[in-house]
């Protein structure tokens, strides 16, 4: 065990403090791409797509 | 002379198109997450095995000198990112920098926070006492508000074209405290030591503290780096999301 000296108390609080927080942020982060990716697979299986996704019909010659 | 519709311009406009930067980031999420965790992994390690268990100013506080910096580096870093992001939302429009200053600003107030949180612990052994209002602290915790504020103010917003324009100019406006934040150390007398790192002269620790200092610093900016990534990602598929849905609830409309 690493003797952490009289303030043992405040440097683990630090660094726990610390470790709870970066990894609620790296769940948070992961689990909203999650969330969204879930949503969109949803709508995307419902036959939904953006205008800029379908094919255009215009027949491809010169342009005027 | 037919229409070409595929991206040009310059690199940068190529690789800050959303649908290009969907596609060329995917293959490196994985590769920074492992150089990630491997930083942290020699950072703690340095940290403690390392390091010293004790310096002359701050005893055997030492070792919260290993995180408190790195998140104080950040807090005002990412908001060095955010305000890059908001010129090029005010002066270019790109949608890449709105989705950049939005996909960073929760990461901001994170840091910010931790910042304020292991400074407040570092502060009762060496000082006597969690908080004091002298300059540094008081900037910090208005820079923690701004974050907030921002947070806040694009959840404000259901048009988020419109939310990315005020937002950039109250980011703009905040950052003239950042300024305020780095140099009040100096402005005023404080409680806080002056800048021992990033000095004309050089840094002003031995290498033994340095080094795990600079490698837990750069493994937190490769953190940020990383998540900012992957929030950016998640915010262009989020915004598709959008579309669909209004799509299928013009759809509805119409059918109704």
């Amino acid at each position: 065990m690493i003797d952490l000296g009289p303030h043992a108390i405040f440097i683990v609080w630090a660094y726990l403090g610390v470790a709870v927080v970066v990894a609620a942020a790296i769940a948070h982060t992961i689990l909203d791409r999650m969330r969204v990716e879930k949503r969109l697979s949803i709508l995307e299986a419902q036959g939904l797509r953006r205008r800029s996704d379908r094919p255009t019909s215009r027949p491809e010659g010169p342009a005027a | 002379m037919s229409i070409d519709s595929t991206v040009k311009g310059n690199w940068f406009s190529r690789i800050a198109h959303p649908g290009q930067f969907a596609s060329w980031t995917r293959p490196v999420v994985l590769p920074m997450a492992i150089v990630t965790a491997l930083l942290f992994a020699i950072a703690f390690w340095m940290a403690f095995f390392v390091s010293p268990a004790a310096s002359e100013n701050v005893g055997t506080t030492l070792r919260i000198l290993y995180i408190h910096v790195p998140n104080a580096w950040l807090s005002q870093f990412v908001y060095a990112v955010m305000a890059a992001s908001a010129l090029g939302t005010l002066v270019w429009r790109h949608p890449m920098a709105d989705v950049s200053m939005k996909a960073a600003a929760p990461l901001g107030a994170t840091f910010t926070a931790l910042a304020l949180f292991t400074g407040s612990l570092w502060g009762r052994p060496t000082w006597g006492t969690y908080w004091e209002w002298d300059g540094r602290m008081t900037s910090t915790l208005v820079l923690l508000f701004i974050y907030l504020g921002i947070v806040a103010l694009w959840r404000a917003f259901d048009d988020q074209l419109r939310a990315a324009r005020i937002v950039a100019i109250f980011t703009l406006v905040g950052a003239l405290n950042i300024p305020i934040v780095k140099f009040s150390v100096d402005w005023w007398s404080s409680l806080h030591q002056p800048t021992s790192v990033l000095r004309p002269d050089g840094p002003r620790m031995p290498a033994n503290i340095l080094t795990p200092l600079l490698v837990m610093t750069l493994a937190f900016t490769t953190l940020f780096l990383l998540l900012h990534l992957v929030r950016m990602r998640t915010e262009i598929r989020r915004r598709r999301l959008y579309t669909l849905e209004r799509n299928r609830a013009a759809a509805l409309e119409q059918r109704a």
